[in-house]
């Protein structure tokens, strides 16, 4: 089912159209009503009459995550108070929180992109969807709650936590359509074992997974151990929050963007010049359509690509790979590059080992040192030592091929890592603290 | 002629072995033999127990990596010799040992000793062949 098939469908030269003529009212609206934007296209020598076609995209200002902080809480906004209905906010993990508000417009066509976004997955009336994201400022509960009800399908409105009780829930009402972050699935199915339910056996047939980068290998293991399809939702609270992009169950092989209200651009981060097509670099957003705090040229800080080739699921939107990684989370160990999602991929592809890992750096003297903590799997534990050393040696083996770095491998006891309900943690970093 | 035994994972902190040894006294589980092999990081604790089902399912419950490994239990005579004589045997044999340890019965005379072997089917038969004394699994927990 597509839920807005005149959008979704949209031959691409009629969609460029339609974001030309957004793109040209955004930049009067906020020209006019954002002392912030009006500032930056004086500096920049540019007026909202400059922009005649999508390629002179380039010419406008980026907007950064610092920006929305500098004008904490309310300073970007462009409307009135009073056309303000709600008020969300980031979680503030790498910072002061960023806050963004929404029109009773902006709220309507967030419920009908994530009403798209429950289609793109499959989803219909019929279904049940199980929401354990976390109601409140973070975005994720309510935009999926109202973008099931805008699609009429039934939401069980759960929100995080009380892990026991989501098990129960999911299995007495029936849930079709799980909605939480993915290390969270694997937790819900490991409690699950625990309480001897066995989530193969539920109902459940799609999970729908954001909040966090995550791997094609952890999508076949949820999969595998859920049995259910497992897709991939994007969003961020500043552009609108979950809903933004979504993956298809037909082709499983990308995230759907819905252009008509998001304009995306992919730029080199060091740089910020626009990448060649297809190559990998951050996801750049002007949102089109939104009121309550519209933004130019969004620096999101994910890497991705895109793919603008026809899709068998029939939509026209350009779709955007998994996220790999974000351009802020990007670790310098000894010099190298290293993203967190690269190392998971590793430990995910290597048997006997868990996906809860925990990345730690610290420095020794004038020497980064990188130690991965990884829980060895109950299932194909060894219990000779020098299997284990082995099994060590090759995770190291493996993250100095692929990543030119040399880590410390650290096998920990299942279930030693922390879990978390929301985005769960990574990476700890101690190098400045030991200075 | 073949033993099961736990094989229990543990990372190297304070308390871990200990919160081992609590779980199984509480379930009323004796341990009849152990070892301890360590690297830096972490180690793995080797048991024969009274009653292994009962053991494993605690330490599983509480969250442990448990692991049932098939080592032999092969009676030696507890004097100069004994055991080198065994792994005479073996070695001619070409069957590898990549674990054991021992511990003497009560009754004095002979030491018991847990292999673990690369090739356990061709050690058991091997030791057989040779009249060498091995505890059945049933025998070893009531020792």
């Amino acid at each position: 089912m597509i839920f807005d098939i005149d959008k979704e469908t949209m031959p691409r030269e009629e969609l460029e159209k339609l974001q030309l003529k957004r793109l040209k009212q955004l930049c009067e609206k906020v020209y006019a009503n954002v002392p912030f934007y009006t500032k930056k296209f004086k500096e920049l020598g540019i007026e909202p009459k400059d922009i005649k076609s999508l390629s002179d995209l380039s010419k406008l200002p980026f907007t950064e995550k610092q920006d929305l902080r500098n004008h904490y809480p309310f300073g970007l906004f462009a409307v009135s108070r009073e056309n303000i209905v709600r008020i969300h906010s980031s979680s503030g993990t790498t910072g002061k929180a960023t806050v963004v508000g929404y029109t009773k417009r902006d709220i309507k066509n967030w419920a009908d992109m994530m009403a798209r976004s429950f289609a793109i997955a499959g989803a219909t009336p019929a279904d049940s969807i199980h929401n354990a994201y976390g109601y409140g400022l973070f975005t994720g509960g309510l935009g999926v709650h109202y973008g099931a009800e805008a699609l009429g399908a039934t939401i069980i409105p759960m929100s995080g936590g009380a892990t026991r009780r989501q098990i129960m829930v999911i299995k007495d009402f029936g849930a079709t359509v799980l909605c939480c972050t993915p290390s969270y699935a694997l937790y819900l199915y490991e409690t699950g074992k625990e309480m001897g339910i066995d989530f193969r056996e539920l109902p459940l047939k799609t999970g729908i997974f954001g909040a966090e980068p995550w791997t094609e290998s952890m999508r076949r293991e949820i999969e595998d151990k859920l049995n259910i399809k497992a897709l991939d939702i994007y969003g961020l609270s500043e552009i609108m929050g979950p809903g933004v992009a979504m993956e298809c169950a037909e082709a499983q092989d990308g995230l759907h963007i819905m252009e008509d209200h998001f304009l995306p651009e992919i730029i080199n981060p060091e740089t910020g010049d626009p990448v060649e097509p297809g190559e990998v670099g951050e996801l750049v957003i002007t949102t089109l359509t939104k009121e309550g705090i519209p933004l130019i040229r969004y620096r999101t800080r994910d890497l991705t690509k895109l793919n603008y080739t026809p899709c068998r699921c029939g939509r026209t939107l350009a779709r955007m790979q998994r996220v790999t990684g974000r351009s802020d989370d990007m670790l310098i160990i000894r010099g190298v590059n290293v993203f967190p999602s690269q190392i998971e991929s590793i430990l995910v592809e290597t048997e006997g080992l868990s996906p809860h890992y925990l990345l730690e750096i610290h420095r020794d003297g004038n020497l980064d040192i990188l130690t991965v903590k990884v829980e060895v799997a109950g299932n194909t534990f060894s219990d000779e030592i020098k299997n284990l050393q082995t099994l060590e040696r090759k995770i190291q083996r493996n993250i100095k091929e692929f990543l030119g770095v040399t880590a410390r491998i650290k096998l920990v006891e299942p279930k030693s890592i922390e879990r978390s309900a929301g985005k769960a943690k990574r990476i700890i970093d101690l190098r400045n603290e030991n200075q | 002629m073949k033993c099961d035994q736990l094989s229990i994972f543990l990372e190297n902190r304070a308390g871990r072995l200990a919160e081992v040894t609590r779980l199984l006294s509480e379930a009323k589980v004796n341990i009849r033999a152990l070892s301890l092999a360590d690297t830096s990081d972490f180690g793995i604790l080797r048991l024969i127990v009274s009653d292994f089902e009962t053991a494993q399912k605690v330490l599983k419950d509480a969250g442990f990596t448990v692991g049932k490994t098939t080592v032999v239990a092969v009676v030696v005579d507890d004097q100069p010799g004994g055991l080198h004589t065994l792994l005479d045997m073996l070695r001619d044999a070409s069957i590898n040992v990549e674990y054991m340890y021992a511990f003497v019965q009560q009754s004095g005379n002979n030491a018991v000793i847990i292999f673990r072997f690369d090739r356990t089917e061709q050690a058991i038969e091997l030791l057989s062949g040779k009249n060498i004394k091995m505890i059945p699994s049933e025998e070893l927990c009531k020792l």
